[in-house]
């Protein structure tokens, strides 16, 4: 147990490492930081100082070092933008982010879950073939494309809700939340069903299909011959069986909900960590950029852990083989 | 139901606007992005000035007509008997945010400050030589050499107070390489119209009026800036009411805007000039299909270009109206532009490919054109545009367009063949350009000669322009510099941008020239 | 009628063993797809046909005329030219910048998707058959590449990319770097499954008895094991072409992507989302119904090769 444990933490320490080698070599060509650093008067030879200031004439490796040096101590230096500890804006756009991946998984396991024992106990009706394909129109346009439509009709059009940012905010310690005043509950409904859609589909094929496997096995049948009604069936035994591999994959699929919500937050001017990295890759805020990209990988790199250490403590036969994932 | 939901909405929200405009004194400022810091000599960026403009204030300002009139300095001039000194008197009576008196100490603080190593002002005082107080009201500045034009340089640079800074150790800018951010960043005590009531970075940022402020009070007392990225969620976070003044408008959507009821645009020229460059050295272009010669080195055919660019069509359907047309790249307010300059030959087609044959490419040749496509209005429209009517005369243009921080290296290491740029004036002067468009490229000029152009006759006549001081022969010294510059047809210039602020009806935010409005000059009806 | 069945032309027998098959009996039964394989099939076509049934080419300059700019669906031009669908900001075609658009996006997608799964496959037979360390590393580094969200892959390859191709010739390479970039954030899906499949049959006794017999193991993968991966890996392709064609649309909508003198559906869209408030909304709604159209009909045919090819599912 505890030797599988370390091994994991190893490679789970190796992965960070790779992913801030990867992203640290792809940084060097995404665009120069100069540019958007200086005024349109600046010489040659300023330019050249603050390249040499900025360590950025160092070679590769030293450069790379250093910043493993520093993240480890849990600096990623001064944003090139905006000048402030990279750190600090992190943590301070982090509740927005989590709070409307949270949001729009709970929407989208609701919702997916409840569409996908519907289309499960009705398979042959016009309403699931409806929920069905309906469904898929959602994944078959870009999410972009989705929250300007969004924003389109609720806002502009019918005037309903707002059409960017969180509204206002309570603060709570360090944590800044849009929960508990209304404009911020209202501004968090169409980023959340802009974010939401994906993973609903997701989540309703699943449900749907291991709902349909359940219900042929033989314990279903046996329960029917036994006379229970129905809804014990469906609801006590056949959900209950899909519920497992259903929340496995939502909590999985948690870490890209919050990548994704980059193109949610741009559309919506949500002031999470996702609008932060584009905001900074236009500019190529290195630092901040770095910050982002470890800070994802952390996150999957916890939650891959915690799966794996879970199934390891349920099942031992399942060890190394991890769980099927989904997009 | 939809139309009764429709209409209840409708209903609530002209009451709500109704009650706001009773006020009638918080404003909801909407622009593209915020503003970077405000450290005011950390970043040398319009932006950023733009919203320290509200906080902090200059000697002198410009108004929106672009002449120079007094803010913090009631009067400027060369000293007598020494052109080599320029003095500033100074308004009396100011004072800081904390209460602290505004007197020469803080300008001589300021503006070292400004000049020194890790300020991104710099550049803009590097004539100068040393700033003293004469006494507490009266400094002088004093130049390397006669520098006729320096007060055009001191309208971005912000005066602070030396005791606040010292106090909360700021005297030096942000230097990138140390570990912390400075205090400055996140804190501010200007002398400006407003002060800061809180400031969330990307989100939101609160400005209340001062009420020591020297001026006339403003109808806004309160300002709520709002940057918004997306250019859709821009416009409708207005047209649903959530916003008052929208700066950055799309141009597609100034008609629609204006016809709209309950909304208006403002419009006005801007001081900057969209252009395209190309590589005018003798060896042959990297991106061609010419491999002997460089077609851009031949006079005929960069004239035979001028001639195929439809500018009127661009600017009536790319640019929806919003641009005006030019065949020099300077806007009408700087120093040296003339009508002549500015006005454009017909377009014809026929001339131009007569010329093309003249120069030997009859049938043509093929290069790469570089733009960005998030820096300038429509830039990569406007590229697209300019592709199809050159493929008129036969020239086969490739597109790359790329974000400006990777088209920005590319240009500047002179690794482009064919470019476009925009081009902003902020000294009002057409020196400015010379020195870092048309002068050959070195350390200290031509930055920005991307084509690389090169006129070692010009390059004097340059460098003898930066110390005139009898601004009559200076002005006939220019003039002589843009004859030759167009002669050689150095730029493809297309258009000036026109800026354009959408708002409330009920509302009155006037264009400013370099796109620095000041929420001190709304007013309501 | 097309069919995503395989269609031979010439043994009957063929064909008539198709139409026989259990699979064939499920697609007939579902409407849904029929339709949805019939559009997917125009669709198609009509992106193949591009060129021979276009109105104009869009993709030629210097064939434009700026002036026809913002022309209305079914008028003139101000210059008098006929538009069936409008045109859009440039004075292009709107219908033939779709024809064309998707042209590239198809071949974008299918490109992309055929590279993710060439080489998910490939590694996910080596590590299911290797097993061990081999598996361990190809794994991990499937870990690594699920780690970042697809989109933020490819942006980072196709910054990467821009870096170190030189300038002259980024703009012929943009398409290639896409594919790549599309395909190489989407192969573990592949790898996983193709992997687990491994895995499982190199347990069972032919394979063993194959291997005794001194069989190459690449001989092995490939004439047993690979038929027996083949149902779901077409069916996460089918889905994965989807995603793929979804992904270049909000590639172009972050700035990366093909040209804009030579768009895909995704450039149509994020160009013409810029004129939802002006008024000229064909020039966005257009290219986005096609989208959806084209996106929806290979989702819906993934679907039901999900369903028809679980035998589980059969009833």
């Amino acid at each position: 147990m505890l030797a599988f444990i370390l091994r994991r933490l190893g490679q789970s320490v190796l992965v960070m490492l790779v992913v801030a080698l990867i992203a640290f070599i792809m940084f060097r060509y995404v665009g120069d930081p100069i540019a958007s650093m200086v005024g349109q008067e600046a010489s040659s030879a300023d330019r050249e100082a603050l390249r040499q200031q900025l360590g950025l004439n160092d070679p590769f490796y030293e450069q790379f070092f250093r910043f493993i040096t520093n993240a480890l101590q849990g600096q990623f230096g001064i944003s090139y933008r905006l000048q402030q500890p990279v750190t600090e804006l992190i943590l301070s756009r982090l509740p927005a982010t989590i709070e409307l991946a949270f949001t729009s998984a709970l929407l989208a396991l609701v919702f997916g879950v409840g569409f996908g024992v519907f289309a499960a106990l009705r398979p042959k009706t016009i309403s699931t073939a409806a929920i069905m394909t309906g469904s898929l129109i959602g994944v078959s346009l870009p999410t972009f494309l989705i929250g300007i439509a969004l924003i389109y009709v609720f806002a502009v059009e019918l005037q309903w809700l707002p059409s960017f940012g969180r509204g206002q905010t309570v603060q709570i310690g360090w944590w800044r939340t849009g929960l508990l005043t209304e404009s911020g509950l209202r501004s968090l409904i169409l980023p959340a069903i802009t974010l939401s859609l994906f993973q609903m589909t997701l989540i309703m094929r699943l449900v749907r299909a291991e709902m349909l496997e359940v219900l042929r096995t033989d314990y279903i049948k046996f329960a029917k011959a036994r006379g229970l009604s129905s809804r014990a069936i469906n609801f006590g035994h056949a959900l209950k069986n899909t519920l497992v591999p259903v929340i496995t994959i939502t909590g999985l699929q948690l870490g890209s909900v919050i990548a994704f919500a980059i193109i949610t937050e741009t559309v919506f001017q949500w002031p999470g960590v996702g609008s932060l990295f584009i905001n900074s890759v236009a500019v190529v805020d290195v630092p901040v950029m770095a910050a982002y990209l470890m800070f994802i990988a952390f996150v999957f790199v916890v939650i891959n852990l915690t799966v794996d250490i879970l199934y390891y403590v349920v099942d031992p036969r399942l060890r190394v083989s991890g769980p099927a994932r989904g997009h | 139901m939809r139309t009764k939901l429709t209409g209840i909405a409708a209903a609530l929200l002209a009451s709500s606007m109704l009650v706001s405009a009773a006020s009638a004194e918080t404003v909801r400022w909407a622009r593209a992005s915020d503003a970077l810091t405000l450290d005011p000599h950390a970043q040398n960026q319009g932006v950023t000035h733009t919203f320290n403009h509200h906080i902090y204030e200059t000697l002198l300002i410009r108004d929106l007509e672009g002449n120079l009139i007094p803010r913090l300095a009631t009067e400027w001039y060369l000293k007598e008997g020494d052109d080599t000194v320029w003095v500033f008197e100074l308004r009396e009576g100011v004072t800081f945010h904390n209460g602290n008196e505004f007197t020469a100490e803080d300008v001589v603080f300021s503006l070292d400050r400004a000049r020194s190593d890790t300020s991104n002002m710099r550049q803009l005082h590097a004539d100068v030589a040393e700033v003293r107080a004469v006494d507490d009201y009266t400094v002088e500045v004093q130049m390397n050499g006669p520098s006729p034009l320096y007060p055009n340089n001191v309208t971005n640079t912000f005066m602070m107070d030396k005791d606040w800074s010292e106090e909360n150790d700021v005297v030096a800018v942000q230097d990138f390489g140390a570990g912390e951010d400075n205090y400055a960043v996140r804190n501010t005590n200007g002398t400006g119209p407003y002060e800061l009531v809180s400031r969330e970075v990307d989100v939101e940022s609160v400005l209340e009026y001062y009420e020591g402020w020297w001026g006339e009070t403003p109808e806004v007392t309160e300002i709520i800036y709002l940057p918004i990225a997306e250019n859709a969620t821009r416009v409708a976070a207005l047209l649903s009411g959530e916003v008052d003044i929208v700066q950055d408008v799309p141009v597609q959507d100034v008609e629609r805007l204006s016809s709209s009821e309950g909304f208006k645009i403002e419009t006005g020229p801007e001081n900057r000039t969209i252009y395209f460059g190309y590589k005018m050295t003798d060896e042959p272009l990297a991106s061609s299909n010419i491999t002997d010669a460089n077609p851009f080195a031949d006079t005929r055919v960069l004239e035979a270009m001028s001639l195929a660019v439809d500018r009127n069509a661009i600017q009536q359907v790319v640019m929806r109206g919003q641009s005006i047309p030019t065949c020099v790249n300077v806007p009408p307010f700087v120093n040296g532009w003339t009508e002549e300059l500015d006005a454009c030959p017909e377009t014809d087609l026929d001339r131009a490919r007569e010329l093309m044959a003249e120069a030997g490419y009859a049938d043509g040749f093929s290069v790469t054109l570089d733009t960005p496509n998030d820096r300038y209005v429509n830039d990569e429209a406007i590229a697209q545009a300019v592709v199809g009517m050159l493929g008129q005369i036969g020239i086969d243009v490739t597109l790359v367009s790329r974000p400006i921080a990777q088209h920005s290296p590319i240009i500047l290491n002179n690794e482009t063949d064919f470019y476009l740029l925009g081009w902003g004036v902020p000294t009002f002067d057409s020196a400015y350009n010379f020195n870092d468009l048309v002068h050959t490229k070195g350390e200290e000029y031509g930055t920005y000669n991307i084509g690389l152009y090169s006129n070692p006759e010009l390059d004097e006549k340059i460098v003898q322009l930066g110390t005139m001081t009898d601004l009559e022969a200076r002005d006939a010294l220019i003039a002589e510099i843009w004859a030759t510059v167009q002669e050689d047809h150095v730029f493809l210039p297309v258009h000036n941008q026109v800026l354009a602020y959408a708002m409330r009806d009920d509302i009155t935010l006037p264009v400013h020239p370099e796109n620095q409005p000041s929420m001190t000059s709304v007013t309501f009806e | 009628m097309a069919s995503p069945a395989p269609t031979h032309s010439e043994p009957t027998s063929l064909l008539a063993r198709v139409l026989d098959s259990d699979v064939f009996y499920s697609y007939r039964k579902s409407p849904v797809t029929v339709v949805a394989s019939i559009v997917l099939a125009g669709l198609i076509l009509a992106a193949v046909l591009a060129p021979l049934i276009a109105p104009y080419n869009p993709f030629d300059p210097s064939s434009l005329n700026l002036m026809d700019g913002y022309t209305a669906p079914l008028s003139d031009s101000m210059m008098g030219n006929y538009f069936v669908l409008g045109t859009d900001h440039q004075g292009r075609d709107v219908l033939s910048t779709i024809l064309y658009g998707s042209r590239v996006s198809l071949f974008v997608g299918i490109s992309a998707t055929l590279f993710a799964m060439v080489l998910g496959v490939t590694l996910g037979l080596f590590a299911g058959y290797r097993g061990k360390t081999t598996d361990a590393i190809i794994m991990r580094i499937a870990d690594i590449q699920l780690t970042f969200p697809a989109i933020l892959i490819a942006l980072l390859i196709f910054g990467f990319a821009r870096g170190i191709i030189p300038p002259a010739q980024q703009e012929s390479a943009a398409v290639w770097v896409l594919i790549f970039a599309i395909g190489l954030s989407n192969w573990a899906q592949f790898a996983r499954t193709v992997r687990g499949a491994t895995m499982v049959e190199r347990q069972k006794e032919y394979v063993a008895a194959a291997r005794i017999m001194g069989v190459h193991p690449v001989m092995i993968l490939v004439k047993h094991i690979l038929p027996n991966v083949t149902g779901p890996v077409l069916v996460i392709a089918t889905i994965g072409l989807a995603l793929a064609i979804i992904e270049e649309a909000t590639l172009s909508f972050l700035g990366v992507g093909v040209p804009p003198t030579q768009p895909s559906l995704g450039t149509l869209i994020r160009i013409g989302q810029q004129f939802l408030f002006s008024g000229e909304w064909w020039i966005l709604f257009f290219p986005a119904v096609t989208l959806v159209l084209l996106a929806l009909s290979v989702n819906l045919l993934g679907d039901w090769l999900r369903d028809a090819l679980n035998p589980r599912l059969r009833q």
